[in-house]
């Protein structure tokens, strides 16, 4: 497969990015671009719903590549990360062998027991095999760390060997996004084979253009004053601050109920798209609406 | 596309959000410089300023700037930070070691790397003598000395002279908390439990297809994470010292499934500084570390920084939360309280530590202690070694 564009410079990838209705900052168009160039897994980190997971899918659509989500949590395994033999089929292609009288020659019967139409290829395999991908490997930090050390392992020479049928190696190496909410700190010797980015939340200007590119039902206005409210949460010293994620479910929940701007009442009843925590709703609630909401 | 070993020079750069002219007046004092040699200095003067660069970071740089422009200043920032730091803490010291190194800027060192001159306390190199408080020149026997260490274990450490105290940190380093344990969802081959398809499959494809024998799997149980949240505030001062070498113990038990933060003014990770294995140094490293030492409380406060910063994005989730402090807290009690009750319906347990509940006589009754106590699952002393001990156990059963 031939790869669409490469982009040239940072500058370029943000354009194509932007063209997939993801607006990335410098910072961030550079990361993405160095890790295109330079062949090196991308570690993000930052809050909740600042436009992780969306980057990697948005760098899938523009360079063309499959996208290969792992999503990490405790207990995660070598199985469910990398391949599995089907034991049910295998079982079953056993049985039919038998029956056709065809297990005269063992060894033959067995090699044709490992074939690759016998492997589940999980998303690492998957993601190799299929190269160029982009591989997602999501919420690294809650995976476990034995789990991290294997990581290491494949992501340092993109390889995976297979004891019954070889190695698999990718001939490019796939554009990794790791993504964590830094739940738990990941270990140095992954960090250091990435590079690493911190993505903040946006400043309003970015906001407003992500809430009208994102949404362009919704009108300049409303999304100005969504873009406004949302930086003012920010700044109340909240449980959980609302990401970028929740401004859009907030103005997609305005623009529903058809408001064109926002007013105190309405804002009072949809508060739940970007609250998520009872004593969060309560604190906005108590305070002067006008403070919020007004002008 | 520059070649990073051709190029005059990079001494003009300012961070993406510096003014252009600080660059200009730079470029002009450092001209020709090659760009390998700047950024190996810019790499030293960021490790002194605490990030640390290490070198296969800084060749990861070099190769950035391979592809970038590196007459930009707003790509080299990018390239060293995207490749040279490793966490948040990390940033706001690059900035500074960025503008410093690029623009001959005075660097504003950050603190932990400013003040090396605070030490912990009670972490001045032991004499090699142990115990000889004890006894009066003659070789005690082993009696003598059990008991003498059986009285040491239930003094108060706050009333010990030098000598039973160093004796005591010996006493500490036999000290070996176990952690309390949780299911897990990864899985061991067991002899009863769950069915292994995998395990039973694979036999079966061993045996010609036909499965003899059923094998099985169970949960693997995990440690559970501890977290010890220790006050150095003035009042706290006596206890500290002890407080740390616990925690220093735990950590040296379950290194990953620990985490120690110390409490006072500000809130300071000290774990990693704890990972040391020597006792003493690792204290040591760990005072380095804190920079409210002997200081005021502002416990509500403080307890928020960590849920908000650590705790609710999952140190705190599920695990066993060890608050060590005498309550004393200098503003009102109601955010005390707020966070404390926030704690409890993060944490599996909450155990307090409060060493004046040893002595006889003690009520809670400051108003700290007051707000707390309706979110603490376990309410202990933490005075004396035997204290310690049974806390140990406290947080392994909880």
């Amino acid at each position: 497969m031939s790869e669409p564009t490469v982009p040239g410079s940072p500058g370029e990838l943000a354009a194509a990015l932007d063209a997939t209705g993801y607006l990335p900052d410098e910072g961030l168009a550079t990361a993405a671009y160095l890790a295109l160039v330079m062949h090196r897994p991308l570690f993000l980190e930052g809050e909740a719903g600042v436009g992780k997971t969306a980057l990697a899918q948005a760098l899938a659509q523009l360079t063309g590549r499959p996208i290969y989500r792992l999503q990490c949590y405790e207990g995660l395994e070598a199985s469910q990360a990398l391949y599995d033999w089907d034991f049910g089929r295998q079982l079953l292609h056993l049985r039919a062998a038998e029956a056709a009288h065809a297990a005269d020659d063992p060894a033959r019967l067995e090699a044709s027991l490992y074939d690759r139409r016998f492997l589940l290829a999980r998303p690492l395999l998957q993601a190799l095999e299929d190269s160029p991908s982009v591989l997602l490997i999501d919420e690294v930090d809650r995976a476990d760390d034995e789990f991290e050390a294997f990581l290491l392992e494949v992501l340092s020479d993109f390889t995976i060997s297979i004891p019954e049928l070889g190695t698999v190696r990718a001939r490019t190496p796939p554009l990794v996004v790791l993504t964590s909410n830094r739940t738990r700190e990941v270990h140095d010797a992954l960090k250091r084979r990435c590079l690493y980015h911190w993505l903040a939340h946006p400043d309003f200007d970015r906001e407003v253009a992500i809430l009208r590119r994102r949404l362009p039902e919704v009108t300049e206005q409303l999304a100005h004053q969504v873009a406004r409210a949302t930086a003012t949460l920010r700044t109340l010293d909240l449980l959980k601050p609302p990401g970028v994620a929740e401004s859009m479910d907030w103005a997609t929940a305005l623009h529903t109920l058809g408001a064109r701007e926002l007013d105190p009442d309405l804002a009072a009843r949809t508060l739940g798209a970007v609250l998520k925590y009872r004593e969060d709703t309560e604190r906005v609630r108590s305070l002067r609406p006008e403070a919020l909401f007004g002008g | 596309m520059a070649d990073p070993g051709t190029a005059p020079g990079i001494g003009s750069f300012t961070p993406h959000n510096g003014g252009p002219d600080v660059g200009k007046a730079s470029y002009a004092r450092v001209p020709g410089r090659d760009v390998v040699d700047t950024v190996l200095g810019f790499a030293r003067t960021l490790r002194h300023a605490g990030v640390g660069a290490s070198p296969d970071r800084v060749s990861a740089m070099l190769s950035a700037l391979g592809h970038l422009d590196v007459l930009d200043p707003a790509a080299v920032y990018w390239a060293g930070r995207l490749t040279l730091c490793a966490g948040p803490d990390d940033l706001d010291r690059y900035d500074v070691a960025f503008l410093a190194w690029f623009s001959g800027q005075r660097a504003r060192i950050p603190r932990t790397a400013a003040q090396p001159e605070v030490r912990l306390a009670a972490s001045a190199p032991l004499d090699a003598g142990t115990g000889e408080g004890d006894d009066d020149g003659d070789a005690p026997d082993l009696a003598a000395q059990a008991s003498a260490d059986e009285v040491l274990r239930h003094r108060d450490v706050a009333g010990l002279t030098d000598a039973e105290r160093a004796h005591l940190r010996q006493l500490f380093a036999l000290l070996v908390p176990a952690s309390p344990m949780r299911p897990a969802r990864r899985r061991r081959p067991a002899v009863h439990g769950a069915i292994h398809p995998g395990r039973t499959v694979r036999r079966a494809l061993r045996d010609g297809g036909e499965v003899s024998r059923l094998l099985h799997r169970r949960a693997r149980p995990r440690p559970r994470r501890v977290v010890l949240l220790i006050d150095v505030s003035g009042s706290m001062t006596p206890y500290a010292d002890a407080l740390l070498r616990f925690a220093h113990a735990a950590v040296r038990a379950r290194p990953v499934s620990t985490e120690v933060f110390t409490i006072g003014t500000r809130l300071t990770r000290v774990t990693r500084e704890l990972r040391l294995r020597d006792p003493d140094r690792a204290l040591a490293a760990g005072g380095q570390a804190i920079p409210d030492w002997s200081g005021g409380t502002r416990l509500g406060e403080v307890l928020k920084a960590f849920l908000d910063r650590w705790g609710q994005r999952g140190t705190a989730r599920g695990a066993v939360v060890v608050v060590c402090s005498d309550g004393w807290e200098r503003g009102g009690t109601d955010l005390l309280a707020a966070q404390m009750a926030r704690l409890r319906r993060l944490a599996h347990a909450v155990v307090w530590v409060n060493p004046h509940k040893g002595r006889s006589g003690y009520e809670p009754l400051t108003g700290g202690m007051q707000a707390a106590l309706p979110s603490v699952d376990h309410f202990v002393a933490g005075h004396s070694m035997a204290a310690f001990e049974e806390l140990s156990g406290v947080i392994s059963r909880a």
